[in-house]
């Protein structure tokens, strides 16, 4: 996914196709030029601009500060991976990605604003990735990066503790973003959806049933952090290739379902 | 070769059916789609740019069908009913964030020449948040027409616009249409388009209920028949009076005051006040007592 833009008025599958043929082909153009640059800097705009991203803003605040206060009293030496490890992979990446990644096309929705960029010829792929790489790079400023703040505070920033919270927040920030757009586009309680998949799924059978590790982004993040940092205070279960592979497919998967309903988004009449 | 094509489109919630069967073609010229609210006008626009799909029938828009086309948007140019701006930009910003998104050569150039067609140019530089509700209108439809689109859709374009707005917006709509656009717009105010001319599709219930071109529309409104409610220092005097007019087909004293059935409303208004001064009768209301739409469309409708 590269800022590149297209030749000139292409417009995915869309010129060349006939009438009558039904456009499943779109989700196969070729990735340059499906970043587009005037949906990524609006949605930048609009979602620093609401409510939520005060909420976002202080999430990372929070963390940093529980993480000077444990640097100062903390006794055991493995809190910085249970503290970052557990409330940072746990709540901190995840909250901020439900938070971030159901606003930049769910509130748009809802208030009817998509309507400016659905009614151009810009590719609904385009638009779903434009969404998710605006989300994504906001929870890593908003996620990441003072998670990997607070793990220089704690241990030093080439720790390799810090390296891998910090590889493993950055898998968090685009799977868990993938995951929560498509939530966006499939309903209009995609927050509500996303807590359920987080608190029951990943944290409640994740703990119980071993084979729900396996479709659960948390341990994806947290696997691979622990590749690098190699700590048991991490609480990973899978291997590195596992995580890797199986965040990359969840990110595409999601990503095409999401493309796949928005072109399809209808808006209701008056009658109904 | 005409702009949109419609053959026996349907479109259904559910068990509620919110356009029904309609076939209907629009060439370039101006066309309203004029209908009550809930009569299934937005259904129609919506279905027309791809926003919904048809439960059954064709629709084609350039000769191609919209649902799952955004590439029918390199022609067609949309305008929202809702509010559905980016309060946050500036006007400029908006309209030029469309003509990107467009991928015009000229971003700046044809954001400039849309908002100068809309009139927008001195509040260009604020921000969309402090637009009055006509300001709002006319930025969307710069952004619309920020392409050039050769057909253009627009949902009840004139709410929220003053008079002096209102006219402003239909000289540019028909200019429009003079050179060979076609524009086609929502309406359930009969009185704000009796100034155009051009073509209607009369949309009640789901149902395309009649279509022709303005003129018969506004004959039929002038001449459909008038119930008044007239109050007077002596109703019975006046009414003996008013049935003598060919203008007045039924005259019943009722509590309230004179109920005055007229199938001329140009003839009655003009009449009225001369036949009180001749009788030296006071005359105190004359209130119009059956103008709902739905009379109107039910008039415009069976006949």
């Amino acid at each position: 996914m590269l800022p590149a833009r297209e030749p000139d008025e292409t417009t995915g599958a869309g010129e060349t196709r006939k009438p009558g043929e039904t456009s499943q082909k779109r989700a196969v153009s070729p990735m340059s030029g499906l970043l587009n640059p005037v949906v990524l800097r609006i949605t930048l705009r609009a979602t620093l601009g609401r409510k939520r991203a005060l909420v976002f803003t202080l999430i990372p605040l929070v963390l940093l500060l529980i993480t000077v206060a444990l640097k100062v009293v903390a006794k055991s030496p493995v809190w910085p991976a249970e503290f970052l490890g557990v409330f940072g992979f746990s709540v901190v990446l995840p909250l901020t990605a439900l938070i971030i990644g159901t606003s930049v096309l769910g509130a748009e929705i809802d208030d009817g604003s998509i309507i400016h960029l659905l009614a151009t010829p810009v590719s609904r792929l385009s638009v779903v990735i434009s969404k998710f790489a605006a989300a994504a790079a906001l929870t890593i400023l908003f996620g990441a990066i003072p998670e990997y703040l607070a793990a220089g505070i704690a241990k030093g920033f080439s720790d390799k503790l810090s390296i891998g919270l910090l590889t493993g927040a950055l898998v968090a920030a685009v799977a868990y973003n993938a995951l929560f757009v498509m939530f966006s586009v499939l309903t209009t309680r995609a927050i509500a959806v996303g807590l359920i998949y987080l608190l029951v799924w990943e944290g409640l059978l994740g703990n119980l049933i071993g084979g729900v590790r396996v479709l659960s982004i948390g341990q994806y993040s947290v696997s691979v952090a622990n590749a690098i940092a190699k700590t048991s205070a991490l609480n990973a279960h899978l291997t590195s290739s596992t995580a890797i592979i199986m965040a990359i497919v969840v990110t595409l998967v999601t990503l095409g379902i999401a493309a796949r309903r928005l072109s399809r988004f209808a808006l209701k009449g008056e009658a109904v | 070769m005409s702009a949109i094509e419609l053959s026996n489109v349907s479109r259904w919630y559910g068990n509620v059916v919110a356009v029904n069967d309609i076939s209907m073609t629009i060439g370039p010229g101006i066309t309203g789609l004029l209908g009550p609210n809930g009569a299934g006008k937005t259904t129609l626009l919506n279905l027309m740019a791809g926003f919904l799909a048809p439960s059954r029938g064709e629709l084609t828009v350039g000769g191609r069908p919209s649902w799952r086309n955004p590439a029918v948007f390199t022609m067609l140019g949309l305008v929202p009913e809702r509010d559905s701006v980016y309060a946050f930009l500036t006007g400029f910003d908006f309209v030029r964030s469309s003509a990107k998104l467009h991928r015009l050569p000229d971003p700046d150039a044809a954001a400039r020449r849309a908002i100068g067609i809309m009139d927008m140019a001195d509040a260009q530089d604020r921000r969309i948040a402090t637009y009055s509700k006509g300001m709002r209108q006319r930025i969307k439809v710069a952004a619309a027409l920020v392409h050039d689109p050769q057909v253009l859709l627009l949902d009840e374009p004139f709410n929220g616009m003053d008079p002096r707005q209102r006219l402003q917006m239909m000289d540019l709509l028909e200019e429009m249409a003079r050179q060979g656009r076609t524009i086609l717009f929502s309406s359930h105010i009969l009185e704000e388009v009796e100034r155009m001319s051009g073509t209607i599709q009369v949309i009640v219930g789901g149902r395309l209920a009649a279509s022709g071109d303005f003129r018969a529309i506004r004959r039929l409104m002038t001449s459909r028949p008038h119930v008044f409610l007239v109050r007077t220092s002596a109703d019975r005097a006046l009414g003996a009076a008013l049935i003598g007019r060919p203008a007045v087909t039924g005259v019943e004293l009722t509590p309230r005051g004179l109920q005055v059935r007229t199938s001329d409303f140009g003839a009655f208004s003009r009449e009225v006040a001369g036949l009180c001064r001749d009788g030296d009768i006071r005359l105190r209301e004359v209130l119009p007592s059956d103008e709902s739409l739905e009379s109107v469309f039910a008039y415009l409708v069976t006949s």
